[in-house]
């Protein structure tokens, strides 16, 4: 029953990631048409960005896989 | 090229699926054995010897990412490991791992003064009656306690419970009190020296086409590195540590291209590959307590000052302040610690289990039409997998480096806006 329980969490933790790094690629792509001279770092911001929200998912994944 | 996609498309089902085929041989013998060693399991002297359950695609995968005191080559051949293992009652034991004499699954036929080989890992045998020096075991089982597995080894029909795996703690911080060290040179170590030849002689050979080749086109391992290194100087380490850049581009490269290497290496599927050194949490932890103490002793009057006395904000606010930046103090480390560990470990998984896919089709090799279905879905699968995991070991060399960088940057930045 646990186990069930931390796979749901898991599975919201990526929802809630999923929402995150959408906004962030979104956003980026706005910003870089908006001005295409500064792709190279707005590209770095956005991967800087969408590791540290990933970093939050990816901890609830690890979380969820040591909770039995 | 469209051919050459094609056979190597059909070269890596057929291969995937004859290591099922090869698989099922020897599981095929075991299947009667197993009926009944699941009725003797729940016994209180569930001693004899039963064959393992199942395929279990989660177990697999944990077996492979985890570190191991053997290193597979090709089937039953395995690379002799140094064991030195200390036990504060036996004191000191070195040897090589061939010495357990590997039988199946990674597992030691041999106990050398109570320590035993299980799954590819050192354990060591939690009875005082049990025999010191070397002696033949039979197997090994394992039995249920509360929620946890405890592995029992069999030795002339006797069960002894396995104490858990050892780490460098002693097991205070999780896995358990246990009652010996494990020092020895494993899969992982034995990785990190691999990759740190490689790099040297990498950085060797680029290091001196500066001096033989200067004013000229970058050459060979040069033309690889230039680039990458001048990326990290111009977009990490100059943007967030300003002048004094020069100070911390040695400790921010070489982290860059540790962890670059660990990744790439980890991606190869086959023997000196494999080792999943930068998806284990203490060579992460490692790394990330090298950019804590920097950024510690680098940290200047403002960054303390930030820390425990905010300026320009009401003392009500300091209160609450000052214990969540303290907080922020030890937790930047740790998302930095497990966000490597969990990306890697993350994608290794995935791709075995991608390649277990051909294992649960094929009932574990009992199906050949199952074992090719498994086979045509797993290949793509773990093709896409894999290019997508050799972005990412780009992207969690440059993330990590990126934010050892900020934090670095933060903590020496000398002017200071007024707002904040």
């Amino acid at each position: 029953m646990t186990g069930t329980l931390a796979a749901l969490g898991a599975g919201l933790a990526v929802i809630g990631a999923g929402i995150g790094i959408g906004n962030i690629g979104a956003k980026a792509m706005e910003a870089i048409a908006r001005q295409p001279e500064a792709v190279g770092d707005i590209r770095s911001n956005m991967i800087l960005m969408a590791a540290l929200v990933e970093g939050a998912a990816l901890i609830v994944i690890i979380l969820a896989f040591f909770v039995k | 090229m469209r051919k050459i996609f094609i056979t190597l498309f059909s070269a890596l089902l057929f291969t995937f699926v004859l290591s099922a085929q090869g698989h099922e041989g020897h599981d095929h013998d075991d299947q009667t054995t197993h009926e009944h060693a699941d009725a003797t399991e729940h016994d209180d002297h569930g001693c004899a010897c039963h064959h393992d359950e199942k395929y279990d695609a989660g177990a697999t995968a944990f077996h492979h990412i985890a570190d191991a005191n053997t290193f597979r080559i090709w089937g039953d051949l395995y690379l002799p490991l140094p064991c030195i293992l200390y036990a504060p009652e036996a004191g000191l034991s070195t040897f090589m791992s061939s010495k357990f004499e590997l039988g199946g699954h990674g597992d030691g036929t041999k106990a050398i003064d109570r320590f035993v080989l299980h799954h590819g890992t050192v354990m060591r045998v939690a009875d005082d009656k049990f025999p010191m020096g070397e002696v033949a075991v039979e197997c090994f089982t394992s039995r249920k306690e509360g929620d946890e597995d405890v592995f029992q080894v069999i030795y002339q029909g006797q069960c002894y419970d396995l104490h858990k795996k050892s780490t460098l703690d002693g097991g205070v911080l999780g896995g358990g009190i246990t009652s010996y060290y494990d020092f020895s040179i494993t899969k992982n170590v034995f990785t990190m020296i691999l990759g740190l030849i490689l790099l040297l002689w990498l950085f060797g050979s680029a290091a001196k086409a500066y001096t033989t080749r200067d004013g000229q086109a970058p050459k060979g391992a040069q033309s690889f590195l230039e680039p990458v290194f001048v990326f990290i100087r111009d977009e990490v380490a100059i943007p967030f540590l300003g002048d004094k850049y020069e100070k911390y581009l040695p400790f921010l490269m070489s982290i860059f291209f540790f962890i670059l290497g660990m990744n790439l290496i980890g991606q190869i599927p086959f023997f000196p590959g494999s080792g999943n050194v930068t998806g284990n949490l203490a060579v992460t932890m490692a790394l990330t307590l090298f950019v804590f103490i920097i950024v510690q002793f680098s940290g200047n009057k403002h960054y303390w000052e930030h820390i425990f006395w905010m300026p320009g904000v009401p003392a009500w606010v300091k209160i609450i302040l000052t214990p969540v930046e303290v907080l922020g103090v030890f937790i930047k480390p740790v998302t930095l610690m497990l966000r490597l560990f969990a990306n890697i470990t993350a994608g290794h998984i995935v791709i075995i289990i991608f390649v277990s896919l051909i294992f649960i089709f094929g009932d574990a090799g009992e199906s050949v039409a199952g074992s090719i279905g498994g086979g045509i879905i797993a290949v793509p699968l773990t093709l896409f997998m894999m290019a997508i995991e050799l972005l990412v070991a780009f992207i969690q060399a440059f993330v990590f480096c990126i934010l050892a960088a900020s934090y670095l940057g933060a903590a020496t930045e000398e002017h200071h806006s007024e707002h904040h």
